[in-house]
Parts: C-alpha cells; sequence; structure tokens
C-alpha cells in the first residue's frame, strides 16, 4: 500500500533526532489521534541550515517527517513555508488517501518550528515572549501528549 | 529484504492444512455432483456433507440435525441474531450484547437497533470480562436474545459462558455465541453450557475460508436465512459447497482431535512470550485476562509508540502479526476492543497482537524476543512521546 520511496524513508528516516539550542521548535498532532511530530529547525540569516524530527505515528508520519526535513533544509525561511502537503506527498511518490493527513501534519510542523523561530527573533509579536519561557512551554506541550 | 517469515496472526486466518486440502480436492473434481441430485455422485456429495455434519456436532457437543452450514462467521452471527430477531419479534424488541464483540455481530446489532430493537452493549472489566451477574441484570420481559462472544479475537479474553448459558436459560432467554475465536481452540459442549446458538468459522481452525456453521438448538424459533431450494432443511438455501464443507469437518475434526497436547504447546509458547516482553521492554501493558485466555494469544501495549510502524517493522524482519492502532483499523480510532477495557486512545495506539499456532516453534519466539526489544526501542527513540520520559526520569 506505501510506495517505495515512502517506505524507504520509513526505514531509513534522515534527520531523526533533536537539535540543541534549536532556533525554532514546532509540535503538532496529538496522542489521542495517534501521530505527534515534533520539528527542529537550526536557522541562520535567515536559511534553515539544519532540521531534525521526533514522530509518533505509523509508517506515512514518519515518512512525511523524514521527507518534510530534507525538503526544507537549505531553503530560507520563506520558502519553506511555501511547501505545501501536496508537495510532501509527491516528493514521496504519493501516499494513500486514507494517509494524506499525515503530510498536513508535516506542513503543520514545518508551520509551528518555524513561528516558533519568528516568535524567538520578535518577528510576530506575542505576549513578550523570551527564549526560556518557549522553552518551559514546549516542555508542558509534551507531558500534555503522554498524559 | 528477508527470507524467514514467522506467522503470529493466527487468530486473523490459518494456512489449510494438507490433510484437509487432500480431503477437499476430490469435490472439486471427479466428485462434483450436488448434493440434491438422486444419482450416484449426487448421492456422494450429500454422504460427504452429512459426515461432516457429524463432525462439527461431535466437535460442539450437539446434534447432527442442529448444525446448518453458511458461508461464513460473519454469516452465522448475521443469521443467528437477525433470525432470532425477527422470529421473536412479538415476545420483544430487547437484545443484550456486549461491548467487545467483534462487528459481525456488533454491526448485525446497530442494523436491527435502526429497526426499532433495543440494543445493551454491557461494558467489560479491565480484563475484557463481563459476569452472569450483569446479564441476568440486564434481562427485562422484553429481552429475547443474549449474544455473547466465546472468546475475544483481539485480546483473547474467555467469557464465563457456561454461567451466562445458565442464567439465559433461568430467565428463558435465548443465547447465542459467536464461538469463531474458541471452536477448535478450547473444549466447547453446547449442552453443558446451555448455548442455544453457536457461530464458527473454518478458516480459524486451518480449514478453508469463506464456510461456516450455525448451531441451532432443536425448538429455536428463528427465521430461515436464504429462501430458495430445500438445501439445510429449507433454512438456508443455495446449492451447498461441499469442497468447503468437506474441509471444515476435516478440519474440525482434526482441531478437536489434540486439543489439549496442542494447547499445552501453545500455552507454554503465550507463556514463555508474555513473560519474555515484560521482562526486556519497559513501559508495556499486557492486554486481556492474564489466564483466561485464548492459548495462542499475546496482546501487549507498547507505550510511546504506534501499532502501524512496528508493525511494518515487523514486516521487514519477516514477521506477521497485527495490532488495533487507528493506521490499522481504517479509521481514525483505536479499536473499540481496546477502548472498552479502559485504555486510552494513545496506549490503544500502540497495541500489538500475537497469535500463535500450531507450526510455530521455540526458535520462532527466540527470533521475535531478538527483534521486538530492538524494534521497541528503535521507535521509542523517534518518539517525541518517549524524549518527554527519558528526560523526566534523569
Ligand atoms: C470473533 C469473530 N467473529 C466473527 C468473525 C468473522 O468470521 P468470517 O471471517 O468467517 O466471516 C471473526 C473473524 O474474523 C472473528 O474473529
Amino acid at each position: 500500500m506505501y510506495s517505495e520511496k515512502v517506505m524507504d524513508h520509513f526505514m531509513n528516516p534522515r534527520n531523526v533526532g533533536e537539535i540543541e539550542n534549536a532556533d525554532g521548535v514546532g509540535q503538532v498532532g496529538n496522542a489521542k489521534c495517534g501521530d505527534i511530530m515534533k520539528m527542529y529547525l537550526k536557522i541562520e540569516n535567515n536559511v534553515i541550515i539544519d532540521a531534525k524530527f521526533k514522530t509518533f505515528g505509523c509508517g506515512a508520519a514518519v515518512a512525511t517527517s523524514s521527507m518534510a526535513t530534507e525538503l526544507i533544509i537549505g531553503k530560507t525561511v520563506d520558502e519553506a513555508l511555501q511547501i505545501t502537503n501536496k508537495a510532501v506527498a509527491d516528493a514521496l511518490d504519493g501516499l494513500p488517501p486514507a494517509k494524506m493527513h499525515c503530510s498536513n501534519l508535516a506542513e503543520e510542523a514545518i508551520n509551528s518550528a518555524i513561528e516558533d523561530y519568528k516568535r524567538r527573533k520578535g518577528l510576530i509579536d506575542d505576549n513578550a515572549s523570551c527564549d526560556a519561557c518557549s522553552r518551559r512551554c514546549d516542555d508542558v506541550q509534551h507531558s500534555h501528549g503522554i498524559e | 529484504m528477508t527470507e524467514r517469515m514467522i506467522y503470529l496472526d493466527h487468530a486473523a486466518t490459518t494456512p489449510v492444512k494438507k490433510e484437509v486440502l487432500e480431503a477437499m480436492l476430490p469435490y472439486f473434481t471427479e466428485k462434483f455432483g450436488n448434493a440434491s441430485s438422486i444419482y450416484t455422485i449426487g448421492r456422494e456429495s450429500k454422504k460427504a456433507l452429512e459426515e461432516a455434519r457429524d463432525k462439527v456436532a461431535a466437535a460442539i457437543g450437539a446434534q447432527s440435525k442442529e448444525i446448518f452450514f453458511t458461508a461464513s462467521g460473519t454469516e452465522a452471527d448475521n443469521w443467528a441474531i437477525k433470525g432470532v430477531a425477527y422470529s421473536n419479534r412479538t415476545k420483544g424488541n430487547h437484545i443484550i450484547t456486549t461491548a467487545i464483540e467483534h462487528h459481525a455481530v456488533l454491526h448485525a446489532c446497530q442494523y436491527l437497533e435502526s429497526e426499532g430493537f433495543e440494543v445493551t452493549y454491557l461494558p467489560v472489566d479491565k480484563n475484557g470480562l463481563v459476569s452472569a451477574e450483569q446479564v441476568a441484570a440486564a434481562i427485562k420481559p422484553e429481552t429475547i436474545l443474549i449474544t455473547i462472544m466465546f472468546a475475544n479475537n483481539e485480546i483473547g479474553t474467555i467469557q464465563p459462558i457456561a454461567e451466562i448459558g445458565k442464567v439465559a436459560r433461568e430467565k428463558g432467554v435465548y443465547f447465542h455465541t459467536d464461538a469463531v475465536q474458541a471452536v477448535g481452540n478450547i473444549p466447547i459442549d453446547v449442552s453443558d453450557m446451555n448455548i442455544d446458538l453457536l457461530s464458527l468459522s473454518s478458516h480459524k481452525f486451518y480449514g478453508p475460508k469463506g464456510v461456516g456453521a450455525l448451531y441451532i438448538r432443536k425448538g429455536v424459533k428463528i427465521t430461515s436465512f436464504l429462501h430458495g431450494g430445500a438445501q439445510e432443511r429449507g433454512r438456508r438455501a443455495s446449492t451447498e459447497n461441499v469442497a468447503g464443507i468437506v474441509g471444515l469437518g476435516k478440519a474440525i475434526e482434526i482441531a478437536c482431535g489434540n486439543l489439549e497436547d496442542k494447547n499445552r504447546k501453545l500455552i507454554a509458547m503465550r507463556e514463555r512470550t508474555i513473560e519474555e516482553i515484560m521482562k526486556k521492554i519497559p513501559f508495556v501493558k499486557l492486554n486481556g485476562h492474564r489466564t483466561q485466555r485464548l492459548p495462542g494469544n499475546v496482546n501487549f501495549s507498547f507505550e510511546f509508540i504506534e501499532g502501524e510502524s512496528l508493525l511494518l517493522m515487523l514486516d521487514m524482519k519477516g514477521i506477521a502479526a497485527s495490532s488495533g492502532s487507528a493506521c490499522t483499523s481504517g479509521s481514525l480510532d483505536p479499536s473499540h476492543v481496546l477502548l472498552a477495557i479502559g485504555l486510552p486512545h494513545e496506549i490503544a495506539h500502540g497495541s500489538l497482537r500475537l497469535t500463535f499456532g500450531e507450526e510455530n516453534t521455540d526458535e520462532d519466539i527466540d527470533y521475535l524476543m531478538e527483534v521486538l526489544p530492538m524494534i521497541v526501542q528503535r521507535l521509542r527513540e523517534m518518539s517525541p512521546l518517549y524524549e518527554a520520559v527519558a528526560k523526566n526520569n534523569t
């Protein structure tokens, strides 16, 4: 049911892990629905120089996370924001219809990590956020997931 | 990728035994006669049918004329439930079942609700058990049928069927049991257990797919399932699947013939697997009753990981198993059985069912226990949920 590319990215996922001192971290999905994606970005001069992920989910969720990190590394923040769920799915030679929501999750994870980056940079005003605060928020989010 | 193939999904289906296939083959070719025909090859088919019926009856302690062949376990369930409901409508409209039935029962009951019947779905405890007291308390004057599965297909829990049968008989309510997972695996006696109707399916005990049977105790009021010719004493018309029925008969005879030896071996494999998983892998939960479970059933939830990923990785290592995760059930919710025993969604998503069969060996478990802990660890290292736990623990 999965393309060879999906199976390849599932069995040999690229860029799994965490980035210490990441410039942006985003987590989307929830454990109740069976998938969570967490994306870490390292950004220099507005260019994504590294991306890593952790995912709880099915084969398609892991493969789309892996592909999404490959697609955004080397792109500017604005270019990365242009990447759609369809682009992620197409890059994997398609997903079964029932699994298309996994590619939405990848798009959302990219957006969420970039939003976090912008918030930290003060590019979007949020409740006077500081790095320490948003990190703590991340931790809170974790425990939500495993309630 | 790998040559190895270890089949650990016998609750899904089983291979047809060589002896079973050999018994069936002549009925496709030289003995192809219609069992309703009066000439020699027709009579041979008829005789083969009746011999198979005797074997099914002997396996469950019924009389031969109480056995009706069907095209599947699903058909037997639908016939039992709708047939009794329609035939006893003037007596009442209430049916009692459980929250953990197979969809063949649950969806038939839901259909009847749309037809004006009232259905009580009894909850189960954390081990997946329903009690005879719960059943007794749910019976009303309008109750016409109790339908409760003998053993659960996912978590393997075996219900107190004899106790429930006693309650049903005392209250004069028909009692049907979906014994698709139980027949050929554990001893059954319909008269001792006061069972009025029982469904079984050949492909769960090394017979062919697409053939089953419904036991209908003499005197039970039930509508015919298919209207047409006089086959199955007019209750289930259509030319019989003679080869399939012969296969069912042979398979049930073999399965029930060496139940004790077979079960000793299966229970040993089950116990070893349960113990080793609990010892070698942290954050696991055994689903289903610890001892009151099918001999070959193991069902675990592995926290922080998702079932489909687990199945795909096991498959890459040549191990075939199944899961109750949403991604494998084709809906967004994990299995209704796992939710009914009280598992939170996220734990239910990470379930793995391993069901052993006769051809499995200790070496298969050696291999499983070599591969499974690694796979679970690998998926956990990829999981943001585990990351949080790992950090909290340090
Ligand atoms: C408990 C139970 N009931 C009914 C069925 C349906 O049987 P069949 O596949 O023969 O229709 C199954 C098997 O999938 C089952 O496990």
